[in-house]
């Protein structure tokens, strides 16, 4: 990402403003930690802790106890997963044949893609949910991971990617070869596609694990996401502050491991530019 | 990415045709083959985007509730003049832009801010990078509690920090003025971060020499700031007004969590669209008003960003017009 580097060093000025900048994002995620590992009373002192304290165990057992967190994060962890393994390859198989390969009807339906990419979700999801009801699929993990698997961006962002990253001449060289298209999908145009679906499958997953809006219409507190039982926390069945953020530590946690190890990478991802919320 | 160069801005949608592929030996299969990579994606394109898309414009027109999904009702514009009689649509309408607007425009301008420092050179370049789209990784649900915490009542951080010099505690749950700009601040929390790193982007597709040679003219950093960088950025600048206009007509999950109800606070004084939508629908289980809800929300996208893309327009048109009467 080093297109341009200005000539122009920052001073100290520059540094100053940007640390606080780092701390006002920080502060609330360490926030977490403190509250989660204290007691509500340690909370409401006149001075308040603002340190971490010694009961994030407790807490996080309490929680436990009280909501479904342990169903929600297994919940979580196959719903995210499932949604970026089929997203990735359903984008990457419609990525490539937008990309490389002609026929009938292309532009119409690339054009489609693209203009749905415009179009807020929730316009959708009432005719989503009277559709769930009907196949019975309220509270089942499917009512989330199909309509998950619909990313009009993904089929964009994999298509921009082997339009310039896969060179004509060797698909070329497989058919003269007589290889199938299938065969040289796997084996020409999933390894070069390699870096940006791990891009894709990083971003993919990040939203899926902290989408709210979807889960909560679909999925009951029984079989919640991690982010429902949240909803389920802060929504009064529990008053205990230091609890809740115990929780809320649970259902932050995955994506900032996943951030703290491939935090370079979603940076990039997010620089090319075309990433939406 | 690693190591490759990062791909270049979307190219045109035309850009390069791919050769035609050799018409011999292959037959029929090698001509169905494209639509086979296309149908697992397009079958639940098919199903869950754009036949609920549709849907949703004919379920306006009935009643349908929640009990009885299955049982649909005419009603015409009903569903319609039952919303413009309601009050409560009125105020979260009125609250939507309000809180909108709190949000949108200290969220672009600090991230506009914040990419020109990082667009210096620096130490830790990557490290101030990451720690700045911390949040953006932080789910709704989760910045929503926190900062429900934080802006507490009694024991909330921020009440006791006013105190330190001197301010009174602020009812951040029940003012109006108050809980619109504490439900906003998550929004800007949450975003800043992102958009600083779309702008960065952008800003490094600016030349150096345009810098250069103003340096050598005498520009001042603001006025290199004001002619060389805004202008250069004014895609990105279009593209992510767009993207937030949209993001906060569709505002939920920030006030819906903000106190735990659905009606947003006791005279539902930072109730969104959004979450209107949610109430009449899963609240009171009127799935047809619901429908009704989201139309409006999406036309008033429409609109906003249709003033949105004309006043850029205009701008830039004006501003190039100028140029070549100053010539």
């Amino acid at each position: 990402m080093s297109a341009h580097v200005s000539a122009r060093r920052g001073g100290r000025l520059t540094y100053a403003v940007l640390i606080c900048a780092v701390l006002v994002s920080a502060f609330p995620l360490y926030w977490i930690l403190v509250a989660a590992s204290r007691s509500n009373a340690e909370l409401a002192r006149p001075v308040p802790a603002l340190l971490p304290g010694p009961r994030l165990l407790d807490n996080l057992q309490a929680v436990l106890d009280e909501a479904a967190i342990g169903t929600a994060l297994l919940n979580s962890l196959i719903v995210s997963g499932a949604i970026t393994l089929g997203t990735v390859l359903c984008s990457t198989l419609a990525g490539f044949a937008f990309a490389k390969l002609r026929f009938r009807g292309r532009g119409a339906l690339l054009g489609t893609v693209v203009a749905s990419m415009m179009i807020p979700p929730q316009l959708g999801v009432i005719p989503l949910f009277m559709l769930i009801v009907k196949l019975h699929w309220v509270n089942e993990l499917q009512a989330v991971v199909l309509p998950g698997l619909v990313s009009a961006f993904g089929v964009f962002f994999m298509r921009q990617f082997l339009v310039q990253s896969l060179p004509d001449e060797l698909i070329e060289a497989a058919r003269v070869d007589g290889a199938s298209h299938a065969r040289i999908f796997w084996s020409i145009v999933v390894p070069i596609a390699r870096p940006a679906m791990a891009v894709l499958g990083l971003l993919t997953f990040m939203t899926a694990w902290n989408d709210f809006f979807w889960p909560i219409v679909a999925l009951s507190s029984q079989e919640p996401t991690v982010q429902v039982a949240l909803r389920q926390l802060g929504g009064g069945y529990v008053h205990d502050q230091s609890v809740i953020m115990a929780g809320t530590l649970l259902g932050t946690l995955p994506v900032l491991l996943v951030f703290g190890l491939l935090g370079r990478q979603i940076v990039g991802g997010i620089m090319q530019g075309a990433v939406k919320g | 990415m690693p190591s490759a160069e990062p791909p270049a801005p979307p190219a045109p949608l035309t850009a390069r045709r791919p050769p035609r592929p050799p018409a011999r030996r292959r037959g029929r299969p090698a001509a169905l083959s494209p639509y086979a990579f296309l149908a697992p994606f397009f079958t639940l394109f098919a199903a869950f985007g754009i036949f609920p898309l549709l849907y949703t414009a004919y379920v306006s027109l009935y009643r349908a509730e929640l009990q009885t999904p299955g049982e649909l009702e005419w009603r015409g514009l009903g569903n319609y003049t039952a919303l413009f009689t309601d009050p409560f649509f009125w105020t979260a309408l009125r609250n939507t832009f309000t809180i909108g607007v709190l949000s949108t425009v200290p969220q672009l301008l600090m991230a506009l801010g914040l990419a020109h420092l990082l667009n210096y050179r620096l130490r830790a370049r990557t490290f101030f990078r990451t720690a700045l789209l911390l949040p953006y990784a932080t789910s709704v649900a989760a910045a929503s509690l926190i900062f429900a915490q934080l802006f507490g009542h009694d024991f909330g951080l921020v009440n006791r920090l006013l105190d330190l010099v001197g301010i009174h505690p602020v009812d951040w749950q029940n003012g109006t003025a108050a809980s619109q700009i504490a439900v906003s601040s998550i929004v800007v929390w949450r975003w800043t971060g992102y958009n600083t790193l779309i702008y960065l982007a952008g800003m490094q597709t600016i030349p150096a020499e345009l810098y250069e040679s103003a340096e050598v003219d005498g520009a001042s950093r603001l006025r290199q700031f004001l002619h060389v960088t805004l202008p250069g950025l004014r895609p990105t600048i279009v593209f992510t007004s767009i993207v937030s206009t949209i993001g906060a007509t569709q505002l939920f999950g920030e006030p819906l969590l903000f106190e735990g109800s659905m009606s947003g606070g006791i005279s539902h004084q930072y109730q969104t669209l959004g979450l209107y939508m949610y109430e009449q629908g899963w609240g009171f289980f009127h799935l047809g008003r619901a429908a009704a809800i989201a139309w409006v929300m999406f036309l008033l996208i429409v609109v906003l960003v249709g003033a949105n893309a004309s006043f850029s327009h205009r701008r830039s048109v004006r501003r190039r017009t100028r140029k070549e009467a100053g010539r």
